[in-house]
């Protein structure tokens, strides 16, 4: 470990046992981070689509989404640039519904989450199982805020929150890993905070 | 297509080499990381303090100095009051310190061989400064325009490097004597002249990255052919 002459930090006596390492809280900010030009995406023309490596490719409207049962996600959000938001509460359709729907097939081990901007970003399918995941368009109630990826955006809260796909589109389900956008870049391919996977080689 | 995945090295020790205010609130670090360090324009790295007792606090940058030059690279910080690593950067780091750094990281790029509109928000500036940096030194390099908007005078980095052919500085609050464009946020008339057949990058606070592409949308530009860097609060 090497000691950074002068530093002490901010008083971090008690830090919050919420906060994976390397991360602080962000409190009521909630930081904006896109690689693209904010799309205006209309309810009526938005579609979500499961495809690839499943029985049944399956669209849904913003009609049939909404009609699905929904659940809530109360907890935290991370961010690989060092900032966390604690204590949020998103509403949203289950991924594991979509995909119950969809049937992935035996072999598939992967997932690229695709938007209507055409940012990609993969993850291994069991982190958008198992209840983990959702399709979320409600923020603290209300719907969900263009620049935070509304009408609806995936939510993988336990993944650092680019692998929550803002403005999504759909999930193509495959049977090998692939990198997106952000993972070509240098990210890391699955982005657990709690392990610091920041970074290829993480 | 296919793309490489680009390999993200680990933690190496940067040695201070020259500090230089460049406003009342910024200032750049010229670092000699300990492995050579090849970026390509716009993207950051990440900066990284260990306290004795093991504390560690880490924030990205945006890199300001031109691809090319492997044993030097240049961030320029703005202090945010309060934030623990810019004002450690500010108001403790010496020439000769040595700090953590990783890197380069980002997609935000201009690799020189496309015409680039760059817009840029107060300290929005600085990955747009690399690719600016990068454009000038390039003998038959594409065309590249940059807007920089700031509030006054005293909020522009690189005063004295920017001025050029290629560069307009709008300021929206106080614009110094001479200026003919009338004080206040970038408009429409502002990017009109800019867009031309290629890339766009803008950065800045969210707010104005938000105006400021729709606006080169609104202008003509692709939105698929535009890139955006937004800064948040991130101390």
């Amino acid at each position: 470990m090497r000691i950074t002459r002068g530093f002490a930090g901010r008083p971090h006596g008690e830090r919050d046992g919420r906060l994976p390492p390397g991360q602080y809280d962000a409190r009521d900010d909630w930081p904006v981070l896109n690689a693209e030009v904010t799309p205006r995406l209309d309810p009526d023309s938005w579609t979500f689509r499961l495809e690839g490596s499943v029985a049944k490719p399956t669209t849904w409207t913003w009609e049939e989404l909404k009609s699905l049962p929904w659940s809530e996600y109360r907890g935290d959000i991370h961010c690989v640039t060092t900032w966390s938001k604690l204590g949020v509460v998103f509403a949203g359709v289950p991924v594991d519904l979509l995909l119950d729907a969809a049937e992935p097939l035996p072999g598939a081990t992967h997932v690229m989450a695709f938007s209507h901007t055409g940012y990609t970003t993969n993850l291994p399918l069991e982190d958008v199982s198992g209840g983990r995941a959702w399709v979320a368009f409600e923020f603290d109630g209300r719907p969900l805020a263009a620049e935070h990826g509304g009408p609806a955006r995936l939510l993988v809260p336990h993944l650092y929150f680019w692998k929550s796909a803002k403005w999504v589109a759909g999930l193509r389900i495959m049977d090998r890993d692939e990198p997106g956008f952000w993972e070509r870049n240098g990210y890391h391919d699955r982005g657990d905070p709690w392990l610091e996977q920041r970074y290829q080689g993480d | 297509m296919p793309l490489a995945v680009q390999a993200v090295g680990g933690w190496t020790v940067a040695r201070v080499l020259d500090v230089r205010r460049e406003t009342p609130r910024a200032k750049s670090f010229r670092l000699s990381p300990g492995q050579p360090f090849t970026h390509l324009a716009g993207q950051h790295l990440v900066v990284r303090l260990t306290a004795p007792d093991g504390y560690r606090a880490q924030r990205t940058y945006s890199i300001a100095s031109a691809p090319g030059s492997p044993e030097v690279v240049e961030i320029t910080v703005e202090r945010l009051e309060g934030g623990e690593v810019s004002t450690f950067l500010h108001d403790e780091l010496a020439v000769g310190d040595e700090i953590e750094v990783r890197g380069p990281i980002g997609g935000f790029t201009w690799t020189g061989d496309t015409p680039a509109v760059l817009v840029a928000g107060g300290s929005g500036v600085v990955p747009l400064m690399s690719m600016l940096r990068l454009s000038r030194s390039l003998s038959t390099g594409p065309p590249v325009r940059l807007l920089v908007s700031v509030r006054t005078p005293d909020d522009l980095y690189y005063a004295g490097e920017l001025p050029g052919p290629e560069v307009t500085v709008a300021y929206s609050r106080r614009a110094p004597a001479g200026d003919t464009r009338p004080e206040g946020r970038v408009a429409a008339e502002d990017v009109g002249r800019l867009v031309m057949a290629g890339e766009g990058y803008v950065c800045g606070p969210a707010g104005f990255v938000e105006h400021a592409s729709m606006l080169l949308v609104e202008a003509g530009m692709e939105a698929n052919r535009i890139r955006t860097e937004r800064f948040g609060p991130t101390g």
